[in-house]
């Protein structure tokens, strides 16, 4: 298990939560996504090997929010 | 898009309105109308964009309701509506992302203080690196302006540091060998050199970034309450949406019901506040765990206060060696030699006293034997020493003659702690250890009561007369003295088997228990100490009383922008349901209202980010009301 950290530009609508959260949560090999709505940050627990973190970086990008910085640990 | 471009269009569509309204005025309708249609376009189309997104990944949205609305609107043939009502959400998305940056400002200030690089001195060579290379143990030296990029023990020279990004103090403090610095801070003026214990995420400054983040993502029930009523508002609407057109064909109506469907005020009311509240904390030196912590704190009625280390400095002095047969250094001398292993902090004023007099340490203990809240035992040069309370030394069947016992008596009436030493069952000597009070503690606890607080305990392990001294100078109403800590935690329960709602504050460690047991738990001088910042349910970073006056107060201010937030969401929504209904709602004044209710709530908890509570005190110091009211009025 992987854990990152996505850094976005401020989120302002609370709706985006929801998007990113189900969208997150439906690709395969992702534990569990969580937004951080305040800090504009998206954390998830996924497996390496079933889902490249690149991955999971375009499915943000795709749904209309720039990833800014990422962190792994 | 970012908000550049979302800041741009807002801008050409905003002046593209202008004109199409000039054009109304003079009369020219077929520009009007063109210019209308391109404004739409303009601003509808990123709207629509954000909508096939979200669809794309199955996900529904809010764009996608306002989308439905602008083509339905274009479809119609009413394009002042449709022209306002793309205009107006984008600039109202404009707003609230720069009003709600406001709201998070303080955490926004707090990790700018984060420090970028740090000078390393490796082999006596001087390397200035970005802080994600310094190792554990290196050696970081930092000078007058610069900023320490660990947490670590000073090894050489002497600073005076600004640890406001810590504690929210921003009165320099000294620096000097084996004390400990934290990142984060700023080296006012000065030089030291430091070796790295904590680097990275480990450091405290991270720890209380991490902290902050994650509490303002905890929900209070009031969230949880809106989230549900938004879950259940938002497909309620559009249902009707589609029953009113299939009863009424009017599509107008219709659309309008679409855009009045974004739930936005009402999912942001009551998080605007939490956050902008949580952050305010942070940049005084106050950690509060979580929105349902602040709902909590702001409901206590009854404080339970711990001596040593909450409402004294906690950091005692010998005042007075009493030696009976002995010399006063020699009798220094063991009972330091045996105090050195405990971490009691009376014991480690003995020892520091000891080093003060430069006596020499030279035995070490053997079979030392700590009782808890009560002293210590121990074997020394083929001695028993038994060290300790008046309890230990009668549980030990060591009688104290009367003289011993009326001196000690005498010297705990002047607010002393007295502690026995006997050599091999007799009593020697009487050490006596004083502590001072802090000095804010006696205007901490009347601003406390002015804000609404009914009942204040003292509990302690200390003796009755030092305990009873402390709580008459400060006007406390009970104390409870000669406590061990479990006493506490039964103490601490039994109040709130009675009803009240408790918080007790203590150093954190030896009060963990029964910190963890009242509904609040605040810990005192968090800075570095792991324990305290787990247990507690508010950390206050700086060892300051009025900090938790402050934290106390706050907790009311949030709770009360919170609930003025709600009111209103709930409030417009359902005026809004009713204009819609009686027809005095269209889509453009529907937008309107929506997009500035929204901004109303982020404006409301904008105010919680400049809040201090003393303007709140020095305007009400009788009750609590008058408090809230100062709040409402505008601090």
């Amino acid at each position: 298990m992987t854990t990152v950290k996505f850094q976005l530009e401020t989120l302002s609508c609370p709706s985006c939560v929801k998007k990113i959260e189900s969208a997150l949560n439906k690709q395969e090999g992702v534990k569990d996504a969580h937004v951080l709505f305040n800090s504009s940050k998206v954390k998830a627990n996924f497996d390496e090997t079933l889902i490249p973190i690149e991955q999971l970086e375009v499915t943000i990008t795709k749904l209309g929010y720039s990833v800014l910085s990422k962190k792994v640990s | 898009m970012t908000g550049k471009t979302k800041r741009n269009i807002t801008a050409i569509t905003g002046f593209l309105l202008a004109i199409a309204f000039m054009f109304y005025l003079t009369g020219w309708h077929l520009p009007q109308e063109i210019i209308l249609v391109i404004s739409t376009i303009i601003a509808g189309f990123p709207i629509l964009i954000k909508a096939i997104q979200a669809l794309r990944m199955k996900a529904f949205s809010i764009e996608l309701l306002v989308s439905i609305a602008i083509i339905g609107a274009l479809f119609i043939g009413e394009y002042v509506e449709s022209a306002i009502v793309s205009f107006l959400f984008l600039f109202g998305a404009y707003l609230e992302a720069r009003t709600l940056e406001q709201t998070r400002s303080s955490l926004k200030k707090l990790m700018d203080m984060a420090p970028l690089e740090a000078t390393v001195l490796r082999d006596g060579v001087r390397w200035t690196l970005p802080v994600e290379e310094v190792l554990i143990g290196d050696l970081v030296a930092i000078q007058s302006g610069e900023k320490v990029a660990i947490d670590g023990k000073v090894v050489s020279g002497q600073a005076f540091i600004n640890e406001a990004a810590i504690t929210g103090e921003s009165v320099p403090a000294n620096k000097k060998m084996e004390d400990t610095v934290y990142s984060g801070t700023m080296v006012d003026h000065g030089y030291i050199e430091v070796i790295a214990e904590k680097i990275g995420d480990d450091t405290t400054f991270s720890k209380i970034i991490e902290l902050v983040e994650e509490a303002q993502e905890s929900k209070t029930k009031t969230e949880k309450f809106l989230e549900k009523f938004a879950a259940i508002y938002t497909p309620a609407i559009i249902v009707v949406a589609v029953l009113v057109f299939l009863v009424t064909r009017n599509i107008e109506f219709t659309l309008t019901f679409l855009v009045i469907a974004c739930p936005g005020a009402l999912v942001i009311s009551a998080p605007v506040s939490i956050v902008a509240g949580i952050g305010n904390g942070a940049k005084n030196g106050v950690l509060i765990k979580g929105g349902e912590i602040m709902e909590k704190l702001a409901k206590v009625n009854t404080i339970v206060f711990d001596k040593t280390g909450t409402i004294t400095k906690g950091c005692p002095e010998v005042t007075d060696i009493r030696a009976f047969s002995m010399k006063e250094d020699d009798l220094l001398k063991i009972v330091a030699e045996a105090e050195v292993v405990s971490e009691h902090h009376l014991g480690q004023s003995i020892v520091k006293e000891a080093k003060t007099r430069s006596v020499p340490l030279s035995n070490k203990p053997d079979n030392v034997e700590i009782i808890k809240g009560n002293g210590i035992r121990a074997r020394l040069a083929g001695h028993q020493l038994t060290v300790g309370n008046r309890k230990l030394m009668l549980g030990n069947g060591i009688s104290i003659s009367p003289e011993a016992d009326a001196y000690a008596v005498d010297r705990e009436r002047q607010g002393n702690t007295a502690i026995y030493v006997a050599v091999n069952r007799s009593v020697e000597g009487i050490i006596s250890i004083a502590d001072q009070i802090r000095p804010e503690a006696a205007e901490a606890i009347i601003n406390l009561r002015a804000a609404g607080i009914k009942q204040i305990y003292m509990l302690t392990g200390d003796n009755r007369y030092t305990a009873e001294l402390v709580a008459s100078k400060l006007g406390i109403d009970h104390v409870f003295a000669e406590m061990l800590p479990e006493d506490k935690v039964t103490k601490v329960q039994q109040l709130k088997d009675e009803g009240l709602r408790v918080a007790m504050i203590g150093d954190g460690i030896n009060d963990a228990p029964a910190i963890a047991t009242a509904d609040i738990g605040l810990a005192m001088g968090g800075s570095g100490s792991d324990v305290s910042m787990e247990t507690a349910d508010v950390v206050l970073m700086a060892d300051k009383l009025d900090k938790f006056a402050h934290a106390y107060s706050l907790a009311q201010a949030t709770v009360s922008n919170m609930k003025q937030n709600t009111f209103f969401a709930v409030g417009t929504v359902v005026l809004l349901l009713i204009g819609v209904i009686l027809q005095k709602v269209f889509l453009a004044s529907g937008m309107f209202i929506h997009e500035l209710s929204v901004l109303i709530v982020i404006l409301n908890a904008i105010r919680l980010v400049r809040y201090t509570s003393e303007k709140a005190w020095y305007n009400k110091p009788t009750s609590r009301n008058s408090a809230t009211q100062q709040v409402r009025e505008g601090v």
